[in-house]
């Protein structure tokens, strides 16, 4: 019992990320119809904002980690947001009229030179680096199934957040303008929204949002690398594809969905564990096959 | 008269000209292949310098018949990259001989390059015993030890320090795999027991799946056979699932980069390796002294001085035999009790150096101290569990 109670808090934990991940890419595709292969960089140059925000802050004398964290998380978040809009603007705007694959490359290929540049630029950036500790550490342990603060305070935060976002998207202006467009660009615009301030603003959310979980990344392992996002963004795009592409409760149920798909594939195989994202990505494949738009979503992934 | 004396002139340049190619010296090259970036790439960078450092003070040397030039490739630890820049230096003719790897999985996938490109290599810093044994190719040698006796080293000390149940993690490479045969091997025979096994990829970022199964096997010791970047990995993750088990490594780990990486929690992790720490070596401290005089921006870590090793008797080689392929591979077969930095090197049929040092580290205050120089050994701290 106490075990179960580990894998489920791991699974989690691997969900949630999983799904921050996932609600970025079904946004940018619900605005845009673009599948921005950034994402998952994205994230990683959020986690290591924060990690050099913390070595400055450290550097000017603050010692306690509440404001260590939310420098790092503020740092983070508002870089992130003015990268992505950035992005949105650089690589994405421009490209409207292009064939979809195009906008697909063009991420692509800005989301490797994104990493190598973190690779190649942060001081020591091919090696793991490690992440400050800046969540109490107490723990009680029921068992085998050690609870830790830090864990439950990162669920309640993301909580949070995705509750947040979803207000915004339902109860806002801009919530409002954003579903407009997603809905039918051409009728939007007709009706006096700004289209290019929305897009530049969903970039904006979306990437603070990855920033957001390569923080929670680098505090829940302690240490992030340049190469964290690439997988990350590979599974958070199934992930919403799975839950629907352009469907916001799609892209939560993909991501819990797939870190559920990882867990069991880890402890139900006998053989080896390394064998689990196999395992993940296998089912996901049945689950597509035998729901090709996505397990809530209406949007078709044809683009893909 | 005057076209006489303006023959002068130009009849003495010829006269110099003449003379020179008799004193230039010829270009031999030798290439290096290890991973320069990546999350080995500081060993790499070490063993480059190293290999440079030979290569330098042989060329100071005024009795050396020959200039070497040092042609450094990178592999990146992958073995499609490894197999390219290995074509690329077999097929390139200038390049006589191959100072080669410290990733086993790469090593593994240029062995049948090197044979067919007929490239006379030594290998620098892989451990997989099928690099040198697991073919008759005579092109492969190597100076440093392999994984056989680091595991049965590390089986009989850890054994000895009265552990007997332990967890294996290995990675799912050659090299992974190699360690967690051999350690399962002589653990088991010596009297302990293997609760579980789990492979793991090379780059997997979470382990809580795998750590939350070791747990509750409840074992003393988490072996852990792999690299650096994943090797932090696991040891953070266990601290976060409260597992409160020795942790022990092999010669992957053995790295400064797995200090920083872990910070306070990296106290008192166990790992093996072949060779002796550089101090500890025969030629240890004029190796230091050279390398410290070229100021190079990395340090040798733990393979520098078999690379200076291998590089240094390539050029000893060349020398008496000439910059051959054939000759030099010939030589090579014949290499017996030949001095070096880390001591005598002997090859045996597969071109495997014969050296039975393994030394056992322990991490304490932040550095890697050999097992007998540290207090855990003297029993001023202790292991955990124990």
């Amino acid at each position: 019992m106490d075990l179960l109670a580990q894998y489920v808090m791991n699974g989690v934990m691997l969900g949630l990320m999983y799904a921050l991940v996932a609600i970025g890419f079904t946004l940018f595709f619900g605005v845009l119809n673009v599948i921005q292969f950034a994402h998952g960089d994205v994230l990683t140059a959020g986690a290591f904002a924060g990690l050099a925000s913390y070595a400055v802050v450290v550097q000017a004398g603050v010692a306690s980690p509440l404001p260590q964290l939310v420098t790092v998380a503020l740092a983070a978040t508002l870089s992130m947001a003015v990268l992505g809009a950035v992005l949105g603007r650089v690589l994405v705007l421009p490209l409207k009229a292009a064939p979809a694959l195009n906008v697909l490359l063009a991420t692509l290929m800005g989301g490797t030179a994104l990493r190598e540049s973190i690779r190649l630029f942060y001081p020591g950036g091919s090696q793991p680096q490690r992440f400050p500790t800046l969540l109490p550490t107490s723990s009680w342990s029921l068992g085998r199934f050690a609870l830790r603060l830090d864990n439950l305070l990162m669920l309640a935060a993301g909580a949070v957040l995705v509750v947040a976002l979803s207000l915004v998207l339902q109860r806002t202006r801009l919530g409002l303008a954003i579903r407009a467009v997603a809905q039918d660009e051409e009728t939007a615009r007709t009706m006096g929204i700004d289209f290019r301030r929305v897009v530049l603003l969903t970039f904006a959310i979306g990437s603070a949002l990855a920033a957001f979980a390569g923080v929670m990344n680098g505090l829940y392992y302690a240490e992030v690398n340049f190469g964290s996002g690439l997988l990350l963004g590979v599974i958070g795009f199934s992930a919403a594809v799975l839950g629907g592409l352009g469907s916001f409760s799609g892209a939560l149920l993909g991501g819990f969905l797939f870190a559920a798909l990882q867990t069991v594939g880890a402890v139900a195989l006998p053989f080896a564990s390394a064998y689990k994202d196999v395992f993940a990505f296998g089912a996901v494949i049945l689950l597509m096959t035998w729901k090709p738009t996505g397990l809530i979503g209406e949007q078709l992934s044809e683009r893909v | 008269m005057n076209q006489r004396i303006a023959l002068l002139p130009r009849l003495a340049l010829l006269l110099l000209l003449a003379a020179l190619p008799a004193r230039a010296k010829e270009t031999v090259k030798l290439a290096f292949i290890g991973p320069l970036t990546g999350g080995n790439s500081a060993i790499g960078l070490g063993g480059r310098n190293s290999a440079d450092l030979a290569v330098k003070l042989r060329n100071a040397d005024p009795k050396a018949k020959y200039t070497y030039e040092l042609v450094v490739l990178d592999d990146e630890c992958k073995p499609d990259t490894g197999v390219q820049v290995a074509t690329k230096a077999g097929a390139d003719k200038s390049i006589v001989a191959g100072i080669t790897h410290y990733c086993s999985v790469v090593a593994m996938a240029t062995v049948d390059t090197f044979h067919r490109l007929a490239l006379p290599t030594i290998v620098w810093g892989a451990v997989l015993p099928d690099i040198t044994y697991g073919h008759s190719y005579k092109e492969i040698h190597r100076v440093n030890g392999t994984m056989i006796n680091q595991n049965e080293t590390a089986a009989k000390l850890m054994l000895k320090q009265g552990f007997r149940r332990w967890v294996v993690i290995h990675d799912t490479t050659d090299y992974g795999k190699g360690h967690n045969k051999f350690f399962t091997q002589f653990v088991t025979a010596g009297g302990g027991q293997i609760l579980g096994t789990f492979g793991v990829t090379a780059d997997q970022q979470d382990f809580t799946a795998e750590l939350t199964q070791a747990k509750a096997l409840n074992p003393e010791v988490i072996y852990f056979g792999g690299l650096t970047p994943i090797g932090v990995r696991i040891r953070a993750q266990m601290d976060k699932l409260g597992i409160n088990a020795q942790f022990q490594g092999t010669s992957g780990i053995v790295s400064d980069d797995f200090i920083k990486g872990l910070g306070p929690l990296a106290e008192g992790v166990v790992a093996f390796r072949e060779g002796a720490p550089a101090e500890k070596l025969p030629g240890g401290k004029f190796f230091l002294e050279k390398y410290a005089e070229q100021k190079y921006a990395n340090p040798p870590e733990a393979y520098g001085p078999f690379a200076y090793a291998a590089a240094a008797l390539l050029m000893d080689i060349i020398e008496k035999v000439g910059p051959d392929r054939k000759k030099v591979l010939a030589a090579l077969g014949e290499v017996k009790g030949k001095d070096s930095i880390v001591g005598a090197i002997t090859f045996d049929d597969h071109g495997q150096n014969t050296v039975a040092a393994i030394t056992a580290y322990v991490v304490q205050d932040g550095k890697w101290v050999v097992w007998e120089d540290s207090e855990y050994a003297t029993g001023k701290r202790k292991l955990k569990g124990r």
